[in-house]
């Protein structure tokens, strides 16, 4: 095939990244030539229009091992071990093939974590959906939940690897376009850290793993575009999962690893072995010379072109040390399966490509790994925001009746029980899940040791919609909370930066503003990020998802007997307040299910405070203070109390608030009870702990509240004496239950 | 007392068994790889759970065939202790060791939830240790654990008392809303004539320590422990 512009135009590059192109090999690119650049230099894989601002995030600190670059991050978490861990999109793919999108995410993040030489030991997700009760689109995006969630059960539960825990949230505009993040948690000896490299001229090159066919070809390119209503042609740009072909590779890597054979190995995800190769090559200073005709392939008459750019699932690239060949062909057939030496190690810095004696590609690896173009793109607040941003309430009335809008925010399928999803996860296997999915974080127990690992997933678009900065904080300020909520300290992040088209300045500036925040954030609370993803083109048909940065924070627990549950435990116990006592409405869960409203400015996070909150619920933790901790998020305070006793075993509440001064607009209470703001944690207490509790609240200037306690049969709130909310506990809990899993089956809630 | 934990490909509590028989309950244990043809002197064999081949074909279906089974055919035929456990009930049910087959759960979702179950017998090897009606608190994860047999078979599982264990409330009441995945007669654990070869859907494996919510489904273990001292 000759290249024309044609050609070059359906490969995804300009004309000015074709001529840098032109310019590093100095001659017309092969066919194979241009499709490997085109692969490479996507927003996918070269992350050229985000790379710039993502500079501006912290990556360092003491407990950083491995900071972004590698396939996966890892910090210190002491006895010799470290915690590997990365969060990943799968959007596109996701909404084209829902289950099979889903599941090769949950394979692809897993593959990621073993890469590392870390056994993997939870997974977690971050879902968004448009609305399910919508009448356009409700029918679809049901179905598409359905899928998603069915992927990541089948794979993630054949394979063996708990998912504990994760968020599911709905907006209309996550419709045309859900969210798919995808997080997964290994632990390793800090020693047995493997690295993507290849280096050692001569060394052999490995293919490991399932077959190479003609699937996902373009994968990446696909994900660096925008849908529209032919995006349902781009199916066969879907790779197809097989958890059980990944089980046998992940047991076969490790058991690898634990030789001292091997010299570097990655992943053949995105870009397939066009990637694994280049960057192999490229952080090992070497050159990579393989044959494709030697590439184990499910169809006949496949390219070169095709088998490096197929994104088939379930491959990996090893490079071993020459001589120890015997060792690691052994250990693969012992998994049956089969290690084919494609190719060597070069000394001079080039992959290069051949079909039997046929050279089908030249190119330096390091321009084509690091040299990729880099875009500052043009920056613009977007028009109206300020509106967007007034929040009048004088024309909204306040609800009649704050008990039955308490039960209607309950049953808001983003507030309501995620049951329904998360017992289709195994979430237990591997026999380390302490606290399990269902309030807050998730808490696994590191084998081997006393301690346990805390883990979060959380982002909120709304927030960052009406305030990109201050939601890209909040995200950071609300997982690290719920991590410190179940008594672990936070030591480390990962990112996944969900946004629209990079070629709208508004789009980059919400872009730019979130990294900010989320870089500001990180650094007053002591959090490295240590890699991460980006998503850009998150549109449909012109209209792009609220900005969604996805938190993922890892906390360690010294003691995992001291890991703290989201929920009362007992009947009789105090609880307390420790935050201020009322949020806002603004950009709030109740202003848009009660009034259909996505307005106004989020309650800012004051970050030397929230770190003031978060050392504390550590501490307390870990003196066996405190019975519970639970994050006041959506839904506010009424919300937390309500899900502390309906998960709990302490019955229901009895809580006396004191009215707040604010504006006299009628909403005071409903400030009270459903506004949200950061840095406010509902704890649960015995008599006896009271006044240490409040004593280091008063220590670090943390307001502290003692609202009431645990037992009863009815949840009741009271203010200023005056009862303003009262629910039988179980009718608070059959709202709860039903609010999501109505929209799949009918289930009592009894179990 | 040594263990043998069967490992077939796909296998994936075999690390969860092993850890509660050799870290828990400090008793010796093995993995031994479908292929091997030697159980290593082991007094108690474990099927453990998991996705064996995938379960691509019919779950348990291929690892029936594996080289190791006729091993553990023969062990069970002396009338050694043979447990399996989720994969590895379903395991047994294809290598004809137990009765009945495991159809996909009634509302055709996995499940994992903790569940209740009574202690129907008390002489297994894996509840001669526990008192009879004993109410364990024991974790599923599984999408066919639905249990079927035949109206006639069923009648001889109960004439024979080869049910073992029955899902129940939390005060040992059986009843349909009790009954996670549909099985007949809320049967969640059987065993063979011989009462040496039982398998069950419930995890006992992950209930060994309180830290992780329960410990119920030690007294499976002490049990076979307790049964070979005697």
């Amino acid at each position: 095939m000759s290249i024309n512009q044609a050609v070059i135009e359906t490969h995804g590059l300009t004309s000015a990244e074709y001529r840098r192109l032109l310019d590093i090999l100095g001659r017309e690119p092969t066919i194979t030539e241009l499709g490997i650049f085109s692969v490479m230099w996507s927003e996918h894989c070269s992350y050229k229009s985000s790379r710039l601002h993502l500079r501006r995030l912290p990556t360092e600190g003491p407990r950083v091992v491995q900071g972004p670059g590698e396939n996966a991050g890892a910090v210190d978490i002491g006895d010799g071990l470290i915690a590997v861990f990365k969060i990943e999109s799968h959007n596109h793919p996701s909404f084209i093939e829902p289950y099979q999108g889903a599941a090769t995410g949950i394979g692809g993040i897993i593959r990621d974590i073993f890469t590392m030489g870390a056994r993997p030991i939870a997974l977690l997700n971050s879902l968004r959906f448009g609305e399910l009760g919508d009448s356009r689109t409700g029918a679809t995006t049901r179905r598409v939940v359905d899928g998603v969630v069915d992927g990541i059960a089948g794979y993630g539960n054949s394979i063996g690897i708990p998912t504990v825990g994760g968020e599911v949230a709905f907006e209309s505009s996550y419709s045309g376009n859900p969210l798919v993040n995808v997080f997964c948690l290994g632990v390793a000896h800090a020693e047995r850290l493997a690295k993507g490299l290849a280096s050692g001229e001569g060394n052999p090159v490995y293919y490991v793993g399932a077959k190479t066919g003609r699937d996902g070809i373009h994968g990446a390119t696909m994900a660096s575009a925008e849908f529209d209503e032919h995006s349902g042609d781009n199916r066969p740009a879907v790779q197809v999962g097989d958890p059980f072909m990944e089980k046998l590779l992940l047991e076969a890597c490790l058991e690898v690893m634990q030789t001292d054979a091997l010299v570097g190995i990655q992943d053949m995800g995105a870009a397939g072995l066009t990637c694994s190769t280049c960057e192999m090559g490229a952080r090992g200073n070497s050159g990579i010379e393989i044959d494709v005709s030697l590439v184990p392939q499910r169809e006949a008459g496949m390219t070169p072109y095709e088998i490096m750019l197929s994104e088939s699932q379930e491959r990996m690239l090893l490079v071993a040390k020459k001589g120890r060949e015997a060792e690691v062909e052994q250990i693969f057939a012992k998994w049956d399966l089969h290690a084919v030496r494609i190719g060597r190690v070069t000394g001079d810095g080039v992959l290069r490509v051949r079909e039997g004696g046929k050279v089908m590609a030249e190119i330096p690896n390091r321009e084509l790994a690091d040299g990729a173009p880099l875009y500052s793109r043009p920056i613009k607040r977007p028009e109206g925001l300020d509106d967007l941003r007034r929040l009048d309430l004088a024309k909204l009335s306040p609800p009649v009746n704050l008990t039955e809008a308490w039960l209607t925010l309950l049953a808001a399928p983003v507030i309501a029980s995620k049951r329904w999803v998360y017992r289709q996860y195994d979430h237990m296997v591997r026999t380390n899940t302490v606290i399990r999915p269902g309030c807050g974080a998730s808490v696994v127990r590191v084998k081997g040791t006393d301690s346990a690992l805390a883990l979060s997933v959380d982002g909120n678009g709304r927030y960052c919609y009406l305030d990109p900065r201050e939601g890209g904080r909040l995200a950071v300020a609300e997982a690290a909370r719920n991590v410190a909520c179940a008594g672990a300290l936070p030591i480390g992040a990962t990112n996944c930066l969900n946004f629209g088209n990079p070629e709208r300045p508004e789009t980059m500036w919400q872009f730019s503003e979130a990294v900010d925040g989320i870089a500001e954030a990180c650094r007053t609370l002591e959090i490295p990020i240590t890699g991460g993803n980006v998503s850009l083109y998150n549109e449909t048909d012109g209209q792009s998802i609220y900005p969604t940065p996805v938190l993922g924070v890892v906390g360690l627990i010294k003691d995992a007997t001291r890991a703290l549950a989201g929920v009362f435990p007992e009947e009789g116990l105090e609880i307390v307040l420790l935050g201020d006592p009322s949020g806002a409405l603004d950009g709030s869960e109740y202003l848009k299910t009660a009034h259909g409203s996505v307005q106004g400015c989020p309650a800012p996070v004051d970050l030397d405070r929230e770190r003031a909150l978060q050392s504390l619920l550590v501490e307390a933790a870990s003196n066996r203070l405190l019975r519970s901790a639970h994050d006041c998020a959506e839904g506010g305070f009424a919300v937390a109390l309500a899900e502390c006793c309906i998960e709990g075993e302490g019955g229901g509440a009895s809580v006396e608030l004191p009215s707040t001064v604010g504006p006299h607009d009628g909403f005071g209470l409903v400030r009270l009870l459903f506004g949200e703001a950061p840095t406010r944690v509902l704890v649960s207490v015995p008599a006896t702990e009271r006044p240490r509790l409040l004593e280091m609240a008063d220590a670090v200037s943390l307001p502290a509240l003692v609202v009431g306690k645990t037992g009863g049969e009815r949840i009741r709130i009271a203010v200023d004496g005056d009862v303003v909310a009262d629910v039988r506990l179980e009718e608070a809990g059959n709202s709860w239950v039903t609010g999501f899993t109505r929209h799949f089956e009918s289930v009592p809630w009894e179990q | 007392m040594k263990f043998a934990i069967i490992e077939f490909p796909g296998s994936n509590c075999d690390h969860d068994a092993y850890h509660a028989v050799r870290h828990v309950l400090g008793q010796q244990a093995d993995f031994i790889w479908h292929k091997d043809t030697d159980l290593r002197g082991a007094d108690t064999v474990v099927l453990p759970g998991g996705f064996s081949y995938g379960d691509y074909l019919r779950t348990g279906a291929i690892a029936s065939f594996s080289p190791v089974m006729d091993k553990v055919r023969e062990f069970a035929a002396a009338g050694g202790p043979v447990i399996g456990i989720c994969n590895g009930f379903q395991i047994l049910l294809e290598a004809g060791l137990l009765d009945g087959a495991l159809l996909r759960n009634r509302r055709l979702k996995f499940l994992c939830q903790d569940v209740h179950v009574r202690v129907e017998a008390t002489d297994t090897p894996f509840t001669a240790s526990a008192e009879l009606g004993q109410v364990l608190k024991l974790p599923i994860a599984h999408r066919e654990g639905n249990y079927h047999v035949v109206p006639e078979r069923l009648a001889d599982l109960e004439a024979n008392r080869q049910v073992i264990f029955r899902y129940c409330d939390s005060a040992g009441l059986t009843s349909d809303s009790v009954n996670p995945n549909g099985s007949v007669g809320s049967i969640a654990g059987i065993c063979n004539l011989r009462r040496n070869v039982v398998g069950l859907m419930p995890h006992p494996e992950r209930a060994c320590e309180s830290l992780l919510g329960s410990d119920d489904g030690r007294v499976v273990f002490e049990s076979a422990v307790a049964a070979l001292v005697a």
